[in-house]
């Protein structure tokens, strides 16, 4: 092959990584315009150039739905774009969406060998190059489609579901996704800000898979407005898969959570990005618009609930985080991001308790927040090491919106409606192939794990779309069980099964 | 079955019973079949809306609608006062929402209900009566015109305690009134549900808990999703977090922390006002609103009737 005879090395290659261009950090922080605007074609080209097409690649082995990256990188090389797109495509269905918000730097950048001596293959943003050419080139990876009559419904429209919607499509089936909320796209469209992830890009994915067949039905709450059950012996799926995300939000138990002004960061980001509150009075739905905010937590949720209120109009920011910033679990893009946009960051610091304005009658509004410093003790069952609160430290400082970013529970609504088994903490239990203990129901992304990341959710969506596929006798590799819990599976007589 | 095939919610009924009460009847065949007393739903009228969440006043499995009642106290309440008729169509409406009540047999059950609880307590009234308690319902309005659904609640309820704070219709008197009296007159009580303003719930389950009768309530914090997903909706119940829309919206009355309730209720008043002010400016406009008289917002810390 005429690449491997002039094989390159950390030496031959381009020094320096492509620049991505972004909106000036005073600028863009009062505006909800995308901050890194994408590469440019000789930006891209560029980049392709540093990549050593390692013979046995690292960064595959690192990502966690094993992409074939030389293989993509290599075809932008070669301005194959259609064909690098291709490539992506045949694992990831959302390169758009994936190449923006994956945590690349502890998966398969975090891994490339260039990354040892220089900074390493910006992989994500060339996965969003390819995905951001796709959808203004308007292709789809829709393959023909020879329709099986199997019928799959799919309970949540989050990265999860749409995984999963989108294999079933693929493989033949009539594939319907339920979503309790007015629009599809769950976190990624409720949660995760427009200059992080653009709804554009979001709405042009699902519309992808509408050219496949799926069909969206949207304010239908699965478990209330039909069970689990229902779906598959009275409705006529064949199999369902239920990815509803983990959604509740912790609060921290600290006295003052119920001052106005005190809100989850689901709330915030619902309020602010599905419900278009940045924009009242023109939209109906308000949010608290603090002029002093403190954020709790440090993941990609405070990050984006940081710099929201920064947007919204907050003149200051605060993030307060009981461990440091090497432990703090964002994406390192997030918080370099939100460093250079003027958050203050709080490390090794934990609320203690939220201040009210006593005499302000009888509602109570947030007026500040006592904190305490922490140092780090020994690791904890994590490997990190346990923060402690530094006896004598405390402090306060003032604050009129305080938001919770400190992680999520499992949501509680199919369990309180199905027999489904659940594990200790409320999520879905499964197996290997993300079988439920209910025949026919599959079950993945964080309402199994807890909360994690987009590409594992989706990742989860199409090995249970993998699972649904045997369990149907779909796939040509592995033949169907014939016996379920002692049924033959044939009869699809799960009343029987329920019974056992 | 029909399939789940629902996008749009046709408005098939309305009826207006006062100046700022009106019914509303929608087509919704699978949540009428699923609907449960009790439960609620997300309503957005129109694409810039806020969900606002609403009770089940009634649901008709035959006909396939499900029916609310709706006071008009604010920006959206009152715009789709003005948007919602026959023939036109919800934006979005979503449910039914929240844990059913539980009715389980009680002989003899208390049900009360006031201002915005009124129409709300049928289904649950109705559903004690089928269970085969003896129903005693006791509802408030402010005055004689604003009564409705006297004959529907006489049709489920063995005796009928109606209060109007004029006295213009039974009972002269508050909510809580009636609940005295019934109390006074039905030793046997074993059970109260109540729907209305906190702070009529407050005073109906501090006038139970010295007889010790167990005492529902249904309270309705501010919702954004109404899944569970965002906290906004959490209220205290004995010293724990809870959220309304999927650990309730019933809880123990003598559990719950009203006060905190009520605070909570006031989170967004400027804005509120703000988007109400905003809206009656484009009304007037338009055409010569007759809406001024009424632009004073409604005060949840104080018992108000329906009407
Ligand atoms: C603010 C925020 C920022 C994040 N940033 C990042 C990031 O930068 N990178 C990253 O990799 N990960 C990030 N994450 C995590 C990531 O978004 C989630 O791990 C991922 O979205 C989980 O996907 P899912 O499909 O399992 O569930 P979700 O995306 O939560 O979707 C579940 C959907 O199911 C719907 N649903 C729930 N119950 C029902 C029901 N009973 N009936 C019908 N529908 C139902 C919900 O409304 C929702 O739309 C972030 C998360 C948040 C909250
Ligand atoms: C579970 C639940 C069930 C409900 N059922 C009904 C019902 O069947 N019929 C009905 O008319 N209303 C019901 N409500 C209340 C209804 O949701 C609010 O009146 C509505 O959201 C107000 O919207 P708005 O834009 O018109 O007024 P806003 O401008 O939002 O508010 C105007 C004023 O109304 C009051 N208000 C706002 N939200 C609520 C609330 N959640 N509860 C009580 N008062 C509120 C406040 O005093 C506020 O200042 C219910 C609420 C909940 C949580
Ligand atoms: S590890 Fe780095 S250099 Fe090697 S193939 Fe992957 S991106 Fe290219
Ligand atoms: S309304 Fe959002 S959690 Fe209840």
């Amino acid at each position: 092959m005429a690449s491997a005879a002039k094989k390159k090395t950390v030496r031959t290659i381009p020094q320096l990584r492509a620049a991505m261009p972004e909106q000036d950090a005073g600028q863009r922080s009062r505006n909800f315009a995308e901050v890194a605007c994408g590469y440019r074609l000789e930006d891209a080209l560029h980049e392709a150039e540093r990549c050593l097409f390692c013979p046995d690649p690292a960064c595959v082995a690192g990502c966690p739905v094993s992409i074939d990256i030389p293989g993509f990188i290599r075809r932008i090389s070669a301005k194959d774009f259609r064909g690098a797109y291709d490539v992506i495509t045949a694992t990831n269905l959302l390169p758009a969406i994936c190449g923006r918000v994956c945590p690349q730097e502890s998966q398969c950048e975090g891994v490339c060998p260039v990354g040892e001596t220089l900074e390493p293959v910006a992989i994500g943003r060339l996965e969003r190059w390819v995905g951001d050419k796709a959808i203004a080139e308007g292709w789809s990876s829709a393959p023909h489609i020879e329709p099986n009559g199997f019928k799959v419904g799919i309970v949540g429209s989050g990265p999860a579901g749409m995984a999963c919607a989108a294999d079933m499509a693929k493989a033949g089936c009539e594939v319907t996704v339920y979503e309790a909320f007015q629009e599809p796209g769950g976190v990624l469209k409720y949660g995760i800000p427009d200059f992080r992830l653009p709804n554009a890009v979001i709405d042009a994915e699902i519309e992808n898979l509408r050219r496949l067949g799926v069909n969206f039905e949207c304010n239908t709450l699965v478990g209330r407005l039909f069970t689990l059950e229902q779906m598959r012996d009275e409705m006529g799926y064949d199999a369902v898969f239920v990815g509803t995300g983990a959604g509740y939000p912790s609060m921290m138990g600290i006295p003052g959570e119920s001052l106005n002004g005190v809100l989850s960061a689901n709330e915030l980001l619902t309020r602010c990005n599905l419900m278009r509150a940045r924009e009242f009075p023109q939209y109906d739905t308000p949010v608290p618009v603090g002029r002093r905010v403190a954020v709790i937590g440090s993941g990609n949720t405070a990050m984006d609930a940081l710099r929201v209120c920064l947007r919204l109009g907050a003149e200051k920011v605060h993030c307060i985080y009981r461990r440091s910033r090497a432990e703090s679990p964002a994406r390192a893009e997030e918080l370099h991001h939100a460093e250079e946009e003027g958050v203050e960051f709080h490390w090794l610091t934990n609320p203690v308790e939220i201040l009210g304005d006593a005499e302000g009658g009888r509602a109570g509004n947030v007026k500040g927040m006592r904190c305490v410093r922490m140092a780090l003790g020994e690791p904890d069952e994590s490997g990190r090491r346990r923060p402690l609160p530094v006896a004598g430290s405390e402090f306060e400082f003032p604050a009129d919106v305080v938001v919770f970013a400190i992680g999520t529970n499992a949501n509680p609504i199919i369990g309180q409606t199905s027999k489904i088994r659940l594990d200790k903490r409320g999520y879905i239990e499964t197996d290997a192939e993300l079988a439920t203990s209910m025949a026919g129901v599959f079950a993945g992304g964080d309402i199994v794990t807890g909360a994690a990341t987009v590409i594992e959710a989706m990742g989860a969506g199409r090995k249970a779309a993998r699972g649904i596929k045997r369990y149907l006798g779909l796939d040509p590799e592995s033949a169907s069980p014939e016996r379920l819990f002692g049924i033959p599976v044939s009869e699809k007589n799960f009343a029987r099964i329920r019974a056992l | 079955m029909a399939r789940a095939a629902q996008t749009d919610y046709e408005i098939v009924a309305r009826e207006d019973f006062s100046d700022a009460t009106y019914l509303l009847e929608v087509r919704h065949p699978l949540m009428a079949r699923a609907a449960r007393p009790g439960q609620f739903v997300i309503v957005m009228a129109q694409p810039h809306g806020e969900r606002i969440p609403l009770t089940l006043a009634d649901f008709d499995r035959r006909k396939g609608t499900v029916t609310l009642v709706v006071q008009a106290v604010g920006k959206t309440t009152r715009e789709m006062q003005q948007s919602c008729h026959v023939g036109s169509a919800l934006h979005a409406l979503a449910g039914p929402m929240g844990v059913p009540s539980h009715v389980n047999g009680a002989a003899k059950v208390l049900c009360v209900g006031g201002g915005l609880g009124v129409a709300p307590m049928f289904p649950q009234a109705r559903a004690h009566k089928e269970a085969g308690a003896t129903v005693i319902g006791v509802v408030g309005f402010r005055s004689r015109e604003l009564v409705f659904w006297e004959d529907k609640f006489r049709g489920v309820c063995d005796e009928l305690i109606l209060c109007t704070n004029d006295g213009s219709a039974g009972l002269r008197g508050l909510v809580t009134d009636g609940v005295r009296l019934a109390l006074e007159k039905h030793p046997d009580l074993a059970e109260a549900v109540v729907i209305g303003p906190p702070v009529m719930m407050k005073a109906c389950a501090e006038a139970t808990r010295p007889r010790g009768i167990k005492t529902v309530v249904s309270v309705n914090p501010i919702m954004v999703d109404g899944t569970g997903m965002c906290g906004g909706c959490r209220v205290k119940v004995g010293g724990r977090v809870r959220f309304a829309c999927v650990d309730g919206p019933d809880f123990d009355g003598h559990q719950v922390d009203f006060d905190d309730l009520m605070a909570r209720l006031a989170r967004f008043v400027p804005e509120e006002r703000r988007a109400l002010e905003r809206w009656s400016e484009s009304c007037r406009a338009k055409e010569p609103a007759p809406l001024e008289e009424t632009l004073e917002l409604p005060d949840p810390f104080e018992e108000v009737h329906g009407g």
